[in-house]
Formats: C-alpha cells, structure tokens, sequence
C-alpha cells in the first residue's frame, strides 16, 4: 500500500514540476477555450448554448495532449521497466499512476470550468452541471486513455497513434458528459439519467482499464 | 485433425490448400442463388424495390460484427493460450472486417436517402457503426505501427478485447435508444416479424456472405503465414551476410551474430 501511496505521490510531483507537462493540458484547455468563439463567433447567446459541448471537447482534447506522458517518461528512464518488475501487482500500479495523473492533470481542467465558463456566457447552474459532468466524466477519459498510452509506450513511434486508438473509446463518455450538462440547462430532460450512465462508464473503466494497460505493457516491454 | 494439429502453420496450410476450391465453390454457388431470389423478390408494399439493398446491407452488417467477434475470439488465444495462428488469424480479419462495415454503411445510406430523406443521420446504429469502422482502421494501423509481428499481435489484441465492448452497445442500440433506424426483425425474441418471401433470400445472403468471409479469411491467413515465412528468411539471410562478412575481417564479434542467426 505504501509502495503505491508513493508512486501516487512521486507521480504528482514529477506531473506538476517543471517539463512535466501537466498544467500544459490547462493552458491547451483555454486556447481552445478561447479559439471557439473566433471559430464561430462571438455571438454570447450561441456560445452560452454550445458552451457545455465547447468544454468537454477542450477538456476530451487536453487529457488526450497528456496522455502522453503517463508512461514515456518512466519508460525513457528505465522506471517503467522496474514498476513492471516490482512485487506490486502492476494492475494496481497502473490503477495509482492514472489516479496520479488524473489528480495532477485532469482536476486542474475541472477547476478550471467556472473560469472558462465566464468566457462562454454560461451561468452559475450550467457552470456547475459542466464542472460536476467533467468531475464523474474525466476519470473515465483517463482509464480509458491509459490503454491506449499503454499500447503506445510498447511502441516506437506510437503518439500520433494514441488519439486513433483512443477517440473512438472515448465518445460514449463524450455523449452521455454533453447530454448531462444540457439537460442540467434545459431542464427539459432529468439530468440524473445521463449522469449515472457518466459514473457508470467511469466505474467500468476503472476496472477494464488497468487490466488491458497492465496487459498491454506486460507483453509489451519484453 | 484438431485445434492442435492446426497449429502447425504447414498442416494449416496443407489442410486450406484442399479446402480452399471447394469453398470458393460452394460461395459462388450461394451467393448466386441468392443474388437470383433477392432478384426475385417481391417489391415491398412501402418501400417498392428499394427493399432489395437489404439482402446486401444486413449481411454486411451481421458480418461486420461477427468479424470483429472472431477477432476478439483469436484475441483470447494470443493472450491466453499464445495458439500461433490465432494472431495470423486476427491481423486476417481486421481488413475484411473493415470491408464488410464499410460496405454496411454504405448500402445503408444509399438505402437511408430514398427511405429516411438523408444519406446519413447521427442515430444511435449509424454512429455506433461509423465507431466501429474507426476502430477497424485503428486496430490496422496497429498492425502496421509495429515491426514485430508477435508483438503487434499482442498489443492489438488488447485492443480488440477492449473494443469488443461495442459490439453489444451496436446490436441493442436500437432497442436502448429509439431513433431512426428500425429495431431488429429477423432475430429477435417471438421469431422473425419478416415476411417469408424476404426471409429466405435474406438468410441465403447471410449465408453466403459468412462463407465468403471465411473462404477470403482462410485466403488472406495463407497470405500471412507465407509473409511471416519470407519475413523469416530474409532475415536469416540477412544475418548470414553479416555473419560472414564479419568472419571475412577477422571480426571477434563473429559468435555474436550466430547466437541471433541460431536464435
């Protein structure tokens, strides 16, 4: 428990010093925050109505951008190679690395919503409703993710391949996270129903995801 | 003969060398039958002879599934059981059943513009399929991103087993989610609402087309084996031209590339 207390907490660290490229995903996240209303212009009524959609996609795109760095670097300098070899069964290390990054580079997106939100005319509820889809949605991005960052990793030149591998996964997180938040907005439609699909899928992935990534790295690095 | 003896890439190739002609017979046989009673067919009261792209759409979207189920089923034995023709088997499929999805959208658009209005519409079915084809083309760059066959086969079997989720979501999304595309009518609980005169055309096409996948699968596996085997020989070759220009210098390093020729 302490081995993986400290991976935790080794993983954090290394995520938020400097060239660890955590908060990058937060600066991605306002660039394409920022590049919508440019995109489709600056009219506050329409944005506030694409405003949830615009935010879980800058939050999809920016935990995707960090992906990356979930296993390279450890494989880079050999750490990978003794987290696979260690008596920790590598499941669960899996499970603490992607915990790790998602507290270090996914709830940094969450707590960046309400800011953003501003920029896109949306209020207090709707804020809310997004930054409360992204907290149940974004754990599932990251389990999710972290199978393709495992499959990439075993691979020499596998970053271009992650967002290929893992989009399609990651789209019933996408519908069921968008239709949570209109619904908190509209109020037309219960927001509980999508939102426990959400939780759901983010449960799901938390027990398939360390499976197929520690399976995945296993076969992988020998 | 057993699943065993057909790990033996020869037998396996010995074994499909026979077989072969006579399923490529036996498909073309069905295939025109069943092209000439989906002809045959009678028009539908609603849909007049546009019914008939469903005797090429359903097939082909039945076998785009049933691929992507013998791929997760192969999937299992390069993962539990390391069987040798199971990864030859999956890396196989992958394109066909990319051929067959994309045909399954395809005909369902041409189909959906005079029935629905629209080529294409974001309903729970099409888009689940449109996944699945991305998903087809993920898995075979996969394949192609490694240079090491076993490897690669390793790796995307993780993938197809992860995919496979999908699989369920797109046979019960038109149950969960009531949008365009019609809820299933040839298999489904209380038997087929489909009339006869469309049912047995249908299931000759399906037949069909599940041979004709096993006959281009069975094909596209002997293409593999016989690329694995080239593969292995050029590499041997490969370190016997080094092994022997290195003795040819005088090198010390000579034992060292025998070891990887040997090995």
């Amino acid at each position: 428990m302490s081995a993986l207390a400290a991976l935790i907490r080794r993983d954090i660290k290394i995520a938020l010093r400097v060239g660890g490229g955590a908060l990058i995903g937060v600066l991605f996240f306002l660039t394409v925050t920022v590049l919508m209303p440019f995109a489709v212009g600056p009219d506050l009524a329409l944005l506030s109505r694409l405003g949830p959609a615009i935010l879980w996609l800058g939050a999809l795109l920016a935990s995707l951008l960090t992906l990356d760095r979930l296993f390279t670097a450890d494989h880079e300098d050999g750490s990978l190679d003794l987290i696979v070899m260690s008596r920790t069964p590598l499941e669960l290390a899996c499970a603490a690395k992607a915990l790790a990054h998602w507290i270090a580079a996914g709830l940094p997106l969450i707590i960046a919503t309400p800011g953003l939100g501003l920029l896109l005319n949306l209020d207090g509820t709707a804020t809310l409703a997004v930054a409360a889809t992204l907290l149940a949605g974004t754990p599932a991005l990251t389990f999710t993710g972290m199978i393709g960052a495992a499959l990439a990793v075993t691979l020499h030149r596998g970053g271009l391949l992650l967002a290929v591998l893992v989009l399609p996964l990651s789209i019933p997180v996408l519908i069921f996270g968008v239709a949570a938040s209109q619904a908190a907005i509209s109020g037309s439609l219960p927001f509980g129903t999508p939102f426990s699909i959400l939780c759901a899928l983010s449960l799901a992935s938390l027990v398939i995801g360390p499976f197929a990534a520690a399976a995945s790295l296993r076969h992988g690095l020998d | 003969m057993t699943l065993t003896d057909l790990a033996n890439p020869t037998k396996f190739l010995a074994l499909t060398a026979r077989i072969l002609p006579w399923l490529a017979g036996v498909t073309a046989t069905l295939l025109a039958i069943g092209l000439y009673q989906s002809a045959m067919a009678p028009d539908d009261y609603q849909q007049g002879a546009t019914v008939k792209i469903m005797f090429i759409h359903v097939p082909n979207a039945w076998l785009s599934m049933f691929v992507w189920g013998v791929m997760s089923a192969a999937a299992l034995g390069t993962l539990v059981w390391r069987h040798p023709l199971a990864d030859v088997a999956a890396k196989a499929a992958a394109p066909i059943g990319a051929a067959f999805t994309f045909l399954a959208l395809v005909t369902g658009s041409l189909w959906g513009r005079p029935m629905w209005g629209t080529y294409w519409e974001w309903d729970a079915r099409l888009t689940s399929v449109l996944i699945l084809f991305l998903m087809y083309l993920g898995l075979m760059t996969l394949w192609r991103a490694v240079e090491d066959p076993s490897r690669a086969a390793r790796a995307a079997a993780v993938l197809t087993l992860v995919g496979a989720i999908n699989i369920p979501i797109i046979k019960f999304s038109v149950d969960w989610w009531n949008t365009l595309h019609q809820p299933a009518s040839v298999l489904r609980m209380g038997g087929s609402t489909l009339d006869k005169a469309f049912l047995w055309p249908l299931l000759v096409m399906a037949i069909a087309f599940s041979l004709l996948f096993i006959t281009l699968h069975l094909a596209a596996m002997r293409n593999e084996i016989l690329r694995r085997r080239v593969r292995s020989l050029q590499m041997m070759q490969a370190n016997r031209v080094a092994f022997t220009s290195e003795v040819g210098t005088g090198s010390r390093d000579g034992n060292a590339s025998q070891e990887i020729g040997a090995a």
